[in-house]
């Protein structure tokens, strides 16, 4: 890999002091340093942000805080997570491996990238690394990439589990910077690739995410369930975080968040807003989950995303229905 | 019995071929072709050269001579004439492995491209019909009227299977540490299923005696058959070492191994079998269509188990080759026997049913005297006594043939058999073994253990001859200095290195100092009958109907495999061959780039192998089988019967399931939910 320059921060405003052009934010490394092996990467000097004091999960009034550095594993195992979201508990630990998430970050686990073939092999063109190189995705090998909120440039997908949770779940996300702190509501950190494909998230350079901070659990039931060709440590087909709430046999509230389907963990507003006071059953979902999926763009390979995301949708909320 | 070597295994004390340490050693990296046809026009080294810390850089313009007659795949930098994308074209040479991966990336190939042709298809105009198909059978045979058969059969299916290009992806990567001493003598520390063979291709391959050559490879982090032959990191090594006068290491990655390492051909298969009322088979044709490179013919041999399994009046089978712009295929476990025997024993689960028949039964009313397509008598064949005990265990019998009705919630049920075949074969090999001071004896044979056990093993085996407790006996291998002995593959390492370690123990007996054994006469003298392993395996399914996840709730297999050497080490090769034809049925699947050529998944984030959450509950048992014809042993190999069938078995259970034929692997959740079932 290409030589570069190693710093570990004392602080979130040395960190922030410490970026420069070239400079990138190292967490738990387990994507980054990938993407540096395969040249996909190319930082000029790593600032390891992994060991700031910002490992803690703590409640903040009826919220609950969750430190940027907490280790995947320490989030799914946390009491206060257990006990107020679970739904998030489960996404974390449907992700990667036992292995990987000893080390990996949550802030990292947000940041991570596309796992697009095209993305990964320097070899081959693909907007989102080389923009204007094109997107051999779209004719080549597209079976795992997204359906939704696509453009010509890039289809790709954010692999987290962990940011579909977060975004059913309203959370925030803390950030600081070269500009200052500011709060990102969950949806809305990740973009849609656009003609900018290359820019995963509405970050500037030197942003750093220092904290999640999670709302009270909205009422209702929760879960989140993956689909996958394997039973573990694969990236999702699709998935989706849910909490429905059902009072005297309608919908009083509705949260819907897709995974594996888009450039970024996809709220599934349409659908939430046909639900919403509506009757809780097998007929109005499946009305609910066609709407939301009348937006889809589906390509050859990954058409089958489009009955999956419906039959998911419809059977995750029969579940959770009372 | 524990492996001798599980000790320093688990400690992390076992040394693999890229561990040895070596003082003052370079790195190499390789620099791969990123067009798949056409010349190399220049390669500027200039920029990687400058670079602190590198040594050298090989390519076509600066290329050491290798023989004339190397294997075109093992020809490194001789000719500008690229075959495929991904070959290798230049290798950087550095101070550190991190300098030589830096340095590959400053190295400008420049191209003359021509267009590719990628795809293989069963019309593709470039086929033909090899002469023969790996390892020495002929590409067709015939016997009997097949049309008139098909034509008098009472059922009959014509059906087409297709399975995907595979990859071995064993733990262990393809490695090299090489080394040239002052007299000129090499030593390559290879990742190699074998080290005689490997000797003799290495020094062959760069022009030396072969008694100038030594390979080690102590231990092996598997291979499945692709370190089976020797591979282009042995040479690479040894050519770099030589040209910076110090050792040299290399260690491909994993996205690099996808496409030097070899890979299963993708194959297309047709299947035509008839069926009287009584259930007989009235004839049987199977024919397929593989690929290879245009640099060396490899046609793997898929119709061969069909002229072993079943009898049939009339019997044709053949292959069809293209050679394609892609990279050559090579052995991955049990070559020809897994694709081959997937599409038979899924065509013979279709014909049961269009047969009104029990799949088992239809297996059993079938089992031949004689090797059908041979004629000759089996050594022993206890594909019946597979079948009927495990569908015992198993509780066949209170299946209810109707696909496509049980259901528990969203999850379909469903279950299937098929058989499994694997020929028992030995090649001579030589051993020897010697008394040492305090009793204790030491047994030497060039075997490789490439994580089935074969230390231990050998080292029963030679205790068993001699009658001494297994711990008086200590076993070396893994050398090409050695007593010569065949590769690990083809499920004859132990059957093979066993005689010979037999022989020279017995030796060792009536001289009391030392036995000396050498297997050539005894291995030819050999009479001449059909000599397999069988088995059946059984699974059941849970096919979602919301999500099309296939999960394998069940996998027992039945094996017919001789005498069972170690239960141990049998149990743990069957269920890896299992829970690897798992794979093969559900997930491992590497894509051909018809834009770029090459291939597309080359990691295992994407080439998926089971987890251990995919495999709970895999079962394996095995008939005591008797057999004095095989060797001193009367052992059957059992390293790649377990994986054959399986991905069938599976297979017939998703049908069962859904009532939907998945007639091309893997069988996904995208294929699931596309079909609609």
């Amino acid at each position: 890999m290409k030589p570069f320059d190693y710093a570990r921060a004392g602080s979130t405003a040395e960190a922030v002091r410490d970026f420069g052009p070239g400079t990138m934010y190292l967490g738990g490394g387990t994507n980054l340093v990938d993407l540096m092996r395969l040249g996909v990467a190319e930082p000029e000097r790593l600032v390891d942000v992994s060991r700031l004091p910002l490992d803690t999960i703590e409640p903040v009034g009826d919220r609950v805080r969750i430190g940027a550095t907490v280790r995947n594993t320490d989030l799914a195992a946390h009491p206060l997570i257990r006990s107020r979201y679970p739904m998030l508990a489960r996404a974390v630990l449907t992700g990667a491996s036992g292995q990987v998430r000893n080390v990996a970050t949550v802030a990292g686990n947000l940041l991570q990238r596309t796992r697009c073939t095209y993305f990964q092999d320097v070899t081959r063109p693909c907007n989102k690394r080389r923009p204007g190189s094109g997107c051999p995705a779209i004719a080549g090998d597209h079976a795992n990439l997204a359906i939704l909120g696509t453009s010509d440039a890039c289809v790709a997908t954010h692999p987290s589990d962990m940011a579909v949770a977060l975004a059913a779940l309203d959370a925030q996300v803390h950030v600081t910077g070269p500009g200052g702190d500011r709060i990102i509501p969950m949806p809305g950190l990740h973009r849609l690739p656009g003609e900018e494909p290359e820019r995963d998230t509405v970050l500037s350079p030197g942003d750093l995410i220092t904290s999640i901070e999670l709302p009270p659990a909205p009422p209702g039931a929760s879960l989140y369930r993956k689909v996958r060709e394997r039973a573990s440590f694969a990236f999702a087909l699709a998935s989706i975080a849910a909490v429905l709430d059902v009072r005297d046999g309608s919908v009083a509230g509705c949260r819907l968040a897709l995974g594996g389907v888009a450039h970024a963990p996809w709220r599934a507003e349409r659908a939430e807003r046909a639900l919403i006071g509506g009757p809780a059953t097998g007929e109005a979902f499946l009305q609910a989950a066609e709407a939301e999926l009348e937006q889809a763009r589906p390509l050859p390979r990954n058409a089958f995303k489009v009955p999956l995301a419906r039959n998911l949708i419809v059977a995750t909320l029969e579940e959770l229905a009372p | 019995m524990n492996r001798t070597e599980g000790r320093v295994k688990v400690t992390g004390l076992a040394t693999y071929a890229a561990e040895y340490p070596v003082e003052n050693v370079a790195y190499a990296y390789v620099v791969q072709a990123q067009i798949a046809k056409g010349r190399v026009k220049r390669v500027d080294a200039t920029s990687a050269l400058e670079l602190p810390g590198v040594l050298a850089v090989l390519s076509c313009e600066a290329a050491p001579r290798l023989a004339e007659d190397a294997d075109p795949e093992l020809a490194l930098f001789q000719s500008r004439e690229v075959a495929y994308r991904g070959q290798i074209v230049a290798a950087v040479v550095a101070e550190t492995h991190e300098i030589a991966r830096e340095a590959a990336a400053h190295v400008r190939v420049d191209y003359d491209a021509d267009d590719h042709d990628v795809s293989l298809s069963s019309d593709h105009p470039g086929l033909y019909q090899p002469e023969v198909v790996n390892p020495n059978f002929p590409s067709d045979t015939e016997k009997g009227d097949v049309e008139a058969g098909l034509t008098a059969a009472a059922a009959a299916v014509d059906v087409t299977y297709e399975t995907p290009v595979l990859h071995n992806n064993p733990m262990e990567p393809h490695a090299a540490l090489a080394l040239w001493d002052t007299e000129g003598r090499l030593l390559v520390y290879d990742t190699a299923q074998g080290t005689t063979g490997s000797r003799a291709l290495i020094a062959g391959t760069l022009g030396l005696p072969e008694d100038q050559v030594r390979v080690v490879s102590r231990h092996v982090g598997g291979g499945f058959g692709s370190k089976g032959t020797t591979r282009p990191q042995a040479i690479l090594a040894a050519l770099a070492a030589r040209m910076v006068g110090r050792p040299v290491k290399i260690a491909l990655t994993r996205q690099q191994m996808f496409d030097v390492t070899g890979y299963r051909t993708p194959t297309i298969q047709r299947l035509r079998i008839g069926v009287d009322a009584e259930g007989r088979l009235t004839a049987l044709e199977h024919v397929a269509y593989e690929q290879s490179s245009t640099l060396v013919e490899f046609a793997e041999q898929t119709t061969v188990p069909a002229r072993v399994m079943y009898g049939a009046p009339a019997l044709r089978t053949g292959h069809r080759l293209v050679r394609l712009d892609v990279a050559t295929p090579s052995w991955m476990r049990a070559p020809g026997e897994c694709p081959g025997m997937y599409a038979l024993e899924s065509a013979m689960d279709e014909l049961a049913y269009a047969a009104g028949l029990d799949p088992v039964e239809l297996r059993v009313r079938n089992d031949p005297e004689t090797e059908p397509d041979s004629g000759l008598p089996f050594s022993s064949r206890n594909l019946v006594g597979c079948l009927r005990e495990g569908a015992h265990r198993f509780g066949w019998e209170h299946r209810d043939p109707e696909p496509g009705v049980r259901r528990e919630g969203e999850w379909l049920v469903g279950t299937g058999v098929a058989s499994s075949t694997y020929p028992a074969r030995r090649s001579p090999c030589k051993a020897v073994a010697t008394m040492q001071n305090g009793g204790d004896v030491l047994v030497q044979v060039a075997a490789a253990d490439i994580g089935t056990g074969a230390r231990t093993v050998l080292r029963k085996i030679a205790a068993g001859t001699l009658g001494l407790d297994p711990e008086r006996v200590h076993v070396e291998l893994g050398d090409s200095d050695l007593p010569e002995a065949p590769v690990a593959g083809g499920s004859m390492g132990t059957a093979s290195w066993g005689s010979a370690v037999v022989r020279a123990c017995e030796e060792l007996l009536r001289d009391g100092k030392e036995g000396r054994a050498d297997t050539t006469d005894e291995v030819k003298a050999d009479s001449e009958l059909a000599r397999h392993a069988f088995g059946a395996q059984f699974a059941e399914v849970r096919v979602s109907a919301v999500t099309g996840e296939v999960r394998v709730s069940r996998l027992l297999g039945v094996f017919a495999a001789g005498h069972i050497m170690d239960a141990k080490l049998a149990r743990s090769q069957f269920l890896g061959g299992m829970t690897m034809g798992m794979g093969m049925a559900l997930m491992e699947e590497t894509l051909t780039d018809e834009e770029f050529g090459g291939f597309l998944h080359r990691d295992l984030a994407q080439y998926h192998v089971p987890a251990c959450a995919d495999a709970q509950h895999v079962e394996a048992y095995w008939l005591d089988e008797q057999d004095g014809e095989l060797n001193p042993m009367g052992s059957k190999g059992i390293g790649e019967i377990g994986i054959v069938g399986t991905a069938a078995a599976i297979g017939n259970a998703v049908f069962h399931a859904t009532g939907h034929r998945f007639r091309d692997l893997p069988i996904t959740p995208a294929k699931v939910l596309t079909a609609r079932f």
